[in-house]
């Protein structure tokens, strides 16, 4: 093997460890403000994602049906829409169902967790058991192909750049918006947040709204790169979960390295191990951590 | 009420016509049929009485599977409502107990053992995944019933109590790495799959075939956990690798994911050789036809067959489904079941298992959409092995066909 | 006579009674034996129900990875069964004949050294419960304490089950993968597969599952239960009182962690077969949902909620195929959103004090100081308890244990 080939080889294989860091962030992100900031345990978070995928496929049919000269620009489009979309349905649940488990936390776990099932199964009732593909645009696919034998996924680089958008979005917006203002001061300390003219309940409505409409553009964002089915969004809770907990639960920058941390973990590990190994190594090396520093890699300021 | 049943009454009139085939199949049989008392036709006590006879219907209709087992499901009920509408068997009117399986394997166990026990159905037609037949099979022994099982799968089995209707592993592996040898040139082969025991064993058998019968090479064996929905990895040692044949096998969402990360990687069906073992028509709902093309996939039917029996069939398919339903492998070889039983039934004259049982070996389906199948001593079917290659909008098309019927043998010597 | 009714009350020993009598009488009489067998089946989780009344509605600490143990359990006695399945003479098809038949298909050529000892009955009745307890010390140990507790300690449990799963789906030539260790027969001989043994063996689950409640039972009265409680409640009081907290919770860890095995050992021997879809996420949840819906501080509450989530499930899949699902999911929101305290708490908020109502309506006073809970089920406060902000008052470890034994 020559030396060129060595290097277009490392150079896409730390384009993968970096495409799944954008994943795993993505996904961990919306997670991470509605678990991390809010405390609530969010279970239903993978079927959030599966309705921004559901999203785009409603869009793509219906641009496919009444409007085929657009299909190559209805993504960017579509993608706002999943975040409408979950929003909307992140603001539903929030005042039927967690608004009154604020002082239960564990037991959000178990509502959500019924929420989730009936989520999937009103998925398997209204669009049908099988799984669904969107038409995606041809801008999306393929690959860019810089030098002979080098190719870079265009849907990765895509999801890399929408995931530095968002994250770069709710860092803007929580560390330099009213809202964001609003989200720290009740996570920091709830009644004094209330008794200065907060209005709290406002706050957690809106905040958890915009942890799904993440969630939504998460999934939106996945269709490029995996299935949209009724059951695709479990395939992520568990990951989502360990990045935001790895990551210290109430820090977003946490989020963004432990993020990182695990992608490289297991992208390295998959490239010299099994698959399954890689996966068993990568959680155990995450417990391990864990255990010896349970607060996460940046431990919340905050007194409890 | 009356007005409620016209709509299916005239769907069953239009499956009376798409049946003609299986109809003139069985006419000969009909007149003493229904003339066989109850007492005579079950000395067991199943549920059967003059009129009617009590079937079980068990796959996953939610959780993970759902996917892929909705079109057996759908496959099963149109058989057994063209038999119906052609007079049932023996006389008598099929009814469907249908149970959830849930995708959960002890599920699966303790509904195929309400089936049996409590509702004492003459067969049931039932499971899709390897783990979940191995779970109700002890209960299939214990309780003598009988399962017709769609699913191609890995072999190593056989049981006096189940017909296999799907292809055991040689049936599916061997004929597609010899016609990949000799057509694409392939002596450099990367096996990857999901990590369970159907790829394993799958995979097993193809080393074995490539490393000792045809002097090839296997330069990568991989796993992935299922769920996997990240290969990007493994897309770059298969790119180290530089095989001359990608042979697949990975399920479920993992099969997408893995798919469309191929197609970004620029592994396109123009530039690379790839067999798989798991796409069909209804994988390929959701991996899309873009994804694909150009790949080749081996299995023992398509819908693109082009035959009267297929033409037939997914007419009545899409009649019953929706003209967007799609027909895959399993669907299809679910389809036989209903078809299976009735045949061995009428044979044996009984709906007795153990008299079922005794007269399935050499029963004939010359109607079968797949072409024509016949079940073996070890209760498997006879069936071809056919390649096809996915297009662009999610359809295959058929390049290669086995010239004879594939002899199954699911303990295969020099392949354990 | 009027001290050994406020015992009996104060025990619940009244309740535990008549789930003995539910159990062992009328079950067996009013259920043919399929009917029998699945709940025995419930009662299985009914260990792992338990195990979590002590864990979480006693010490105040979720655990998203019992079936961990519940699976171990269940695989240390599929290794002796299914040595047992696979001796030579009906293995004599395999390449090898006398290992497990997927060792066979996996190429394994002989037995693993780690599987040699679960020939021995005794040893495997002992890892049943062992290797459980110790794994659950090696998790809680390290974590409790550094005082990692709440929500960091479920999420980490979750990683745990999610790592066992992998591992048992990857190494399927030791463990039979994902489909489990199936074809299970006989135990030293005796048949399990008959319907006098799936009897016997409802019975013996049963007879375990009440001694287990009555253990635990103890173990609330006890000094030890009073503590965990005022753990849950203020844990740093019950440090600073010179208590080495982290101790007692790893010591409910364990006891659940047993239990739950315990559960999965009986639920190898009735169903005939293991499988890792015990031993991941979703059933790990499941089973935390089986104890809040009977409410998570009552023993009995606890297998009267295994029993109902499973008969709901049996009962809603067969009759509505395609709802059953919606159906359940409303089963769960509603429980956590109507009764925070399962079906326990319904009992102690409305029905007794409508009990009590009745009795003293027609005999005001009757056979003297006769508290209004001489026939309760063990007492669950009727106040959500939450340990978040300044809702519990200074004396909130005396009002809360107080509230247990009233």
């Amino acid at each position: 093997m020559s030396f060129d080939e060595i290097y277009n080889i490392a150079l896409m294989q730390g384009f993968a460890g970096l495409s799944l860091f954008a994943v795993l962030l993505l996904m961990g992100l919306g997670l991470a403000i509605i678990f991390g900031q809010m405390g609530v345990i969010n279970m239903a978070h993978g079927e959030f994602m599966t309705i921004g995928a559901y999203t785009i496929f409603l869009l793509s049919s219906l641009t496919e049906s009444y409007a085929p000269g657009l299909i190559q620009a209805y993504f960017p489009f579509a993608i706002v829409c999943a975040f409408l979309v979950a929003f909307a349905f992140g603001w539903l649940a929030e005042w039927a169902l967690i608004r009154h488990l604020y002082k239960r936390p564990l037991d959000t776990l178990l509502a959500t967790w019924g929420l989730s099932l009936g989520m999937q199964q009103a998925f398997r009732t209204i669009i049908g058991p099988k799984e669904v593909s969107p038409t995606l645009p041809d801008w999306l696919m393929g690959s860019w192909s810089p030098a002979e034998g080098l190719d870079i996924p265009i849907n990765g680089m895509f999801v890399l750049g929408l995931t530095i958008v968002v994250t770069g979005g709710v860092l803007l917006a929580l560390y330099k918006s009213r809202w964001g203002l609003r989200v720290r001061a009740t996570v920091a300390n709830r009644s004094m947040a209330n008794a200065i003219g907060i209005n709290t309940t406002r706050t957690d409505r809106v905040t958890f709204a915009i942890g799904c409409g993440i969630a939504g553009v998460a999934g939106a964002a996945f269709t490029t790169i995996g299935s949209t089915g009724p059951t695709s969004g479990s395939l992520y809770i568990v990951d989502a979960f360990l990045v935001v907990t790895f990551g210290g639960a109430a820090s977003l920058w946490g989020t963004v390295v432990s993020a990182f941390g695990i992608a490289q973990t297991q992208s390295i590990s998959e490239f010299f191990l099994s698959g399954s190994m890689a996966k068993v190594l990568t959680l155990l090396l995450i417990v391990t951590i864990l255990m010896l520093r349970p607060q996460g890699l940046f431990a919340s300021k905050v007194r409890r | 009420m009356s007005d409620k049943h016209l709509p299916s009454s005239s769907r069953r009139t239009f499956m009376l016509g798409a049946a003609a085939l299986p109809l003139a199949l069985a006419i000969s049989r009909m007149g003493h049929a229904a003339a066989l008392p109850t007492a005579q036709v079950n000395t067991t006590g199943l549920a059967v009485t003059d009129t009617e006879v009590v079937v079980g219907q068990l796959h996953s209709a939610t959780g993970t599977m759902a996917i892929s087992e909705t079109g057996s499901i759908q496959a099963e009920q149109l058989a057994i409502d063209q038999i119906n509408a052609m007079g049932g068997i023996l006389g008598r009117k099929i009814r469907v107990i249908k149970e959830d399986g849930a995708s959960d394997w002890p599920t699966f166990a303790e509904k195929s053992r309400k089936l049996l026990v409590n509702d004492k159905v003459a067969t049931v037609f039932g499971c899709w995944t390897s783990a979940s037949r191995k779970a109700v099979l002890p209960i299939f022994e214990k309780e003598n019933g009988l399962l017709y099982y769609p699913t191609f799968y890995e072999g190593l089995e056989q049981s006096k109590n189940v017909i296999y209707t799907g292809q055991e592993a040689t049936q599916q592996i061997l004929y597609g790495l010899d016609w990949a040898k000799k057509e694409k040139g392939a002596q450099k082969v990367f096996l990857v799959g999901s990590d369970y025991i159907w790829p394993r064993t799958s995979m097993k058998i193809a080393r074995k075939h490539i490393e000792n019968f045809q002097g090839g090479k296997v330069v990568g064996e991989e796993y992935y956990p299922l769920g996997n929905t990240n290969f990007n990895s493994l897309i770059n040692k298969i790119k180290i690798a530089k095989p001359d044949c990608i042979f697949a096998a990975v399920v479920g969402g993992s099969n997408v994911a893995f798919y469309k990360q191929l197609k970004a990687a620029g592994i396109t069906g123009a530039k690379q050789f790839l067999l798989t073992l798991s796409v069909t028509e209804d994988e390929m709902l959701g991996i899309g036809g873009e994804n694909f093309e150009g790949f080749y996939s081996s299995m023992k039917y398509f819908q693109s067959l082009d035959n009267e029996n297929n033409k037939a069939f997914v007419e009545a398919f899409k009649k019953a489904y929706g003209p967007k339903s799609v027909i895959g492998d399993v669907t299809q070889a679910a389809y036989l079941g209903p078809w299976l039983w009735k045949a061995a039934v009428e044979k044996a004259g009984s709906f007795d298992v153990d008299k079922v049982v005794a007269a399935s070996p050499g029963i004939e389906l010359p109607t079968a959409p797949e072409g024509y199948v016949k079940i073996h001593e070890n209760h498997h079917l006879y069936s071809k092995a056919r390649i096809a290659q996915g297009q662009a909008d999610g359809t295959f098309k058929v390049v290669a066909e086995s010239p004879e019927l594939i002899v199954p043998d699911p303990f295969p010597k020099g392949y354990q | 006579m009027d001290a050994i009714k406020t015992w009996l009350g104060r025990s619940g020993l009244a309740s535990i009674a008549i789930l003995a009598v539910l159990l062992l009488v009328v079950f067996p009489l009013a259920m043919d034996t399929f009917r029998l067998n699945l709940v025995g089946k419930y009662l299985t989780y009914g260990f792992v129900a338990i195990g979590l009344v002590m864990l979480w509605g006693y010490g105040g600490v979720l655990s998203l990875g019992q079936g961990v143990f519940f699976g171990l359990g269940g695989y240390a006695m599929a290794m002796f069964l299914k040595l047992e399945a696979s001796d030579p003479e009906s293995t004599k098809i395999q390449s090898t004949p006398g290992i497990p038949d997927f060792m066979d298909w996996n190429q394994l050529t002989e037995l693993p050294l780690w599987w040699e000892p679960f020939n021995s009955f005794g040893f495997t009745l002992f890892a049943v419960v062992a290797v459980p307890v110790l794994l659950a010390f090696i998790i809680s140990y390290a974590m409790f304490k550094r005082r990692v507790g709440g929500v960091y300690f479920a999420i980490i449990t979750q990683a745990v089950a999610l790592i066992l799963t992998v591992l048992i789906i990857g190494q399927q030539g030791y463990t039979g993968g994902v489909n489990g260790m199936t074809d299970l027969k006989t135990l030293m001989g005796w048949d399990i597969r008959t319907d006098e043994a799936k009897t016997l063996l409802y019975f013996l689950t049963a007879a375990l599952l009440l001694g287990a409640i009555l253990l635990c039972r103890w173990i609330q009265l006890s000094k030890l239960g009073t503590l965990l409680l005022a753990m849950r409640d203020k844990e740093d009081r019950v440090r600073f009182s010179g208590y080495d907290v982290s101790m007692f919770k790893v010591f409910a860890f364990c006891l659940a962690a047993a239990l739950s095995a315990i559960g999965g050992a009986m639920f190898t021997l009735q169903v005939g077969f293991m499988s890792p879809s015990f031993v991941g996420i979703v059933p790990s949840i499941e089973m935390v949902i089986f104890a809040a819906v009977g409410g998570r501080m009552s023993l009995v509450g606890a297998v009267y909620g295994a029993l109902l989530v499973n008969f709901g499930k049996t009962y809603f899949s067969e009759t509505f195929p395609d709802l059953w699902l919606f159906l359940m999911a409303a089963l769960f929101i509603g429980v956590v959103m109507a009764f925070p305290n399962g079906l326990a708490g319904l009992y102690e908020s409305h029905v007794k004090p409508w009990l009590a109502r009745r009795k003293q309506a027609p005999a005001p006073g009757g056979t003297g100081g006769e508290p209004p809970s001489a026939s309760a089920a063990p007492a669950a406060p009727t106040v959500p308890h939450t340990t978040t902000s300044a809702a519990v008052p200074t004396a909130g470890i005396g009002a809360k244990v107080s509230s247990q034994s009233a």
